[in-house]
């Protein structure tokens, strides 16, 4: 068997959208909230095999596109401090602040380094003593716990050269809000990996209050059929359940242990969603007992004041409202070269996903 | 239209793609600007007292210099060849130029003017002149080599660069395999987690692009798929020709260690680069022809169809492995830096 | 960011593994799992393991992919 392979057979994938299309009766919106499920749909067609019944918006999945502005303008102060090298997710060079971005500050001469995972960066820190080096955290779930494993391995090796300034966050605080908000989302397809480490009980309230379908989903294009599928028969019989698809990952429980470090590490605080406005408790911040490894208490830097790009729908954009090609900006004065927003700019932001495979909604 | 209102270059201005296009059109074409240059070509076609000569220059700035599949010298000798080949030129002579940073040693030195005269003895060019220059430690990042190359070209074929013949129902062909360098150079990178069974397919393309272009004379457009990927070179073709693109997603020729590495760092194979793939169309009716052709030849034999030329002008689609479709176009610029 | 996909794991060296995805072998931290083996079938995210695979719901899934196929084929 091949985990990858198997899960993207063609025969299989028609005849999951053929039960789709004979089973589809009711108009549905679905929406997902993962940028990897974003750029999934878009690189395997998805939405061209689909019913006219079946509408899918994406959300705001993509950890850079729902960082505020001002946590790029305080990585960018942090970069130009001297002595300072800022370790970062390749997505968040790009992400333009008020004036600049950390790919304009390395060109100026500060000291940005790409890195592929938190350890890494601690790695770095270790290994250049003389240096502050600052790990940019952002992701949901997925990636809190790989941030709090090198807090505490930070704090064991004494490495007081090592920061995080967390811009890390919570999904089902905006799963919610945007139902409050009055957007239309009949069912949700929920994020797989954010699933495997939270387990799927995170969603009882948005089904059990909001009446909302909510299926845990893998990202193969025979795992998406599948749970768009399983949504479908919910719709049509007027349940509204979690369900897990993508059983061979994700557990009811999720992972218990890094669910452990993450509230061994972290705090739960308000915190601020680009398109949301401020969330309570959808953020993670650094607990008191590792409040010498956050960046934002300890390395003090002036932080300009922020300024939004006029015309950029974002925020519309994340919540589903509109789509990409709704925004004035799109394909003009925003593209991945120049983009405006952070939509544009992350490998997963729905814009980027949109100008890269082209807009295949029907 | 280029906004640079930071007014500096970014390393993605490099990288092949689309802002490496702006900054090129803005800032050299403009100013630059003539009959031959504003075709865009890899090779410039000119006339030399009544001969038709292609000329073509490039410079390689790889990291690492020493990679599975090759090094830095190989890649200067391959990519100034198949830039002559693919324009329907025979190679005929390089001139190579080096700039070296002080401190780099004999040693590898030696290995890499070794690579390059084997490579050039394999493509049956000679390396006529060239030019040796030393900077200070610091100044160059090891070594950065420029090659040109000229070659004679047949009339009839001048026009297979730019494509002039292309028209709807043509075969879209590639000689194997895909995304190999950019993949060998990923894996190289020594800061980098992981270690893949992939090498460069580093090769000079001029045998096998003879052996196609005296197997038929219906080939009607022709290009080396290099930093950008196959996916380059298709949408170049769609926007300079107005034409219409399907690939299909089943045929494309990917290694299994490629296609790991792109799930896991979400690229798209298709613009992934390569050194030594041509892609080609070929009037449908000789696609057979050309396949058996270049399946004779080592650097072919994992030829396939990938796709044709269709009426939908000026877009590409894919047809996905799943039977889905989705629009291709040109990615902003490169996640890998300095791949050739 | 690194997406997350399934390997095999081929070595193990302390909190250290080496996971196989396929002709590409990374290396990812093993602080989230518990009691890992060589063999064992994992998903890796950002320099991680997040979870061991289910070989037995993915044969389950497989299945039920099979029969719908079948049955497709069928009409």
């Amino acid at each position: 068997m091949n985990l990858r392979e198997d899960f993207r057979n063609q025969r299989d994938c028609r005849a999951l959208a053929e039960r789709i299309c004979f089973e589809s009766r009711t108009p549905v919106s679905i929406m997902e909230v993962c940028g990897g499920h974003t750029m999934a749909l878009q690189r395997h067609g998805i939405p061209s095999l689909l019913p006219e019944t079946v509408s899918l918006i994406s959300g705001p999945g993509c950890p850079v596109c729902v960082s505020d502005i001002r946590f790029i303008d305080h990585a960018v102060a942090l970069a130009r401090e001297p002595g300072v090298v800022i370790a970062t997710y390749g997505d968040l060079i790009r992400v333009p602040g008020s004036t600049s971005s950390l790919e304009k500050e390395k060109a100026n001469g500060a000291s940005v380094k790409v890195v592929w995972s938190a350890l890494e960066a601690l790695t770095f820190a270790s290994a250049n003593p003389g240096l502050k080096v600052v790990f940019l955290g952002i992701g949901f779930e997925t990636t809190s716990p790989g941030t709090a494993i090198a807090v505490i391995e930070a704090a064991k090796a004494s490495a007081d050269n090592f920061f995080v300034l967390s811009s890390h966050k919570v999904m089902p605080p905006a799963m919610t809000a945007l139902i409050d908000e009055g957007v239309r989302i009949d069912a949700y397809l929920c994020p797989g990996h954010v699933s495997v480490i939270t387990g799927s009980s995170i969603y009882e309230p948005i089904a059990g209050k909001y009446h909302k379908p909510c299926v845990v989903s893998g990202f193969e294009p025979s795992d998406i059929l599948q749970s768009i599928w399983m949504i479908i028969k919910q719709v049509e019989s007027g349940d509204a359940r979690v369900e897990i698809q993508y059983s061979r990952a994700v557990r009811p429980e999720g992972n218990l242990r890094a669910q452990k470090v993450i509230e061994e590490v972290f705090v739960s605080s308000d915190d601020y969603w680009r398109g949301l406005g401020n969330l309570p408790k959808s953020g993670l911040k650094l607990a008191e007992k590792y409040s010498r490894f956050d960046a934002a208490e300890m390395i003090p830097v002036k932080i300009e004041e922020t300024r939004e790009s006029a015309g950029c729908i974002c925020g519309d954009v994340l919540k589903g409202i509109k789509k990409p090609n709704q925004c004035k900006l799109f394909r003009t004065a925003c593209t991945p070269n120049h983009p405006v927003g952070a939509c544009m700019v992350s490998s997963e932001g729905t814009c980027s996903a949109y100008f890269q495979y082209g807009d295949n909604g029907k | 239209m280029v906004t640079m209102e930071n007014k500096k270059v970014l390393l993605n201005h490099g990288s092949g793609g689309r802002l490496t296009h702006q900054l090129i059109d803005s800032i050299f074409g403009s100013r630059f600007s003539n009959p031959v240059l504003d075709q865009r070509t890899d090779s410039a076609v000119i006339d030399v007292s009544g001969q038709k000569v292609a000329f073509t220059t490039d410079s390689f700035v790889v990291n690492p210099i020493f990679f599975p599949g090759g090094n830095i010298g190989k890649l200067a000798v391959c990519g100034t060849v198949n830039d002559l080949a693919v324009s329907g030129a025979t190679p005929q002579a390089l001139s190579v130029s080096f700039i070296i940073e002080e401190g780099f040693s004999f040693d590898e030195l030696e290995k890499i003017a070794e690579s390059m005269a084997l490579t050039a003895k394999e493509a049956g060019v000679s390396i006529v002149t060239g030019d040796t220059k030393v900077v200070n430690r610091g100044m160059a990042d090891k070594i950065f080599i420029n090659t040109s190359g000229i070659g004679p070209i047949r009339q009839e074929r001048a026009g297979i660069g730019p494509g002039e013949k292309v028209k709807e129902g043509d075969v879209v062909i590639v000689n194997g395999f895909i995304g190999d360098h950019g993949m060998a150079i990923l894996a190289a990178r020594e800061e980098l987690p992981f270690s893949a069974d992939v090498k460069s397919d580093c090769a000079p393309l001029n045998h096998l692009i003879a052996d196609i272009l005296d197997t038929t004379d219906q080939v009607t457009f022709m290009r080396d798929a290099t930093r950008g990927g196959l996916g380059t070179v298709i949408c170049e073709l769609a926007e300079s020709r107005n034409a219409g693109i399907l690939i299909e997603e089943k045929a494309l020729p990917v290694r299994n260690a490629v296609k790991s590495m792109s799930d896991m760092f979400g690229f798209d194979p298709l613009f992934i680069a390569n050194e030594g793939k041509v892609v080609l169309t070929v009037r449908e009716k000789d696609s057979e022809r050309v396949l058996g052709a270049m399946r004779k030849n080592p650097l072919g034999t994992d030829a396939a169809v990938i796709g044709r030329v269709t009426a939908d002008k000026g877009i590409v689609e894919m047809k996905t492995m799943i039977g889905g479709r989705r629009i291709i176009s040109m990615p902003a610029g490169d996640q890998l830096p300095r791949i050739c | 960011m690194c997406l997350g996909i399934p390997g095999k794991v081929v070595w193990i060296d302390g909190q250290r593994a080496g996971v196989d995805f396929g002709d590409v072998v990374c290396e990812a931290g093993t602080h989230l799992v518990e009691e890992l083996k060589i063999g064992d079938f994992v998903l890796v995210h950002s320099g991680y393991i997040l979870e061991k695979m289910d070989l037995a719901e993915a044969e389950q899934t497989l299945a039920l992919f099979k029969q719908l196929s079948e049955s497709s084929g069928e009409q």
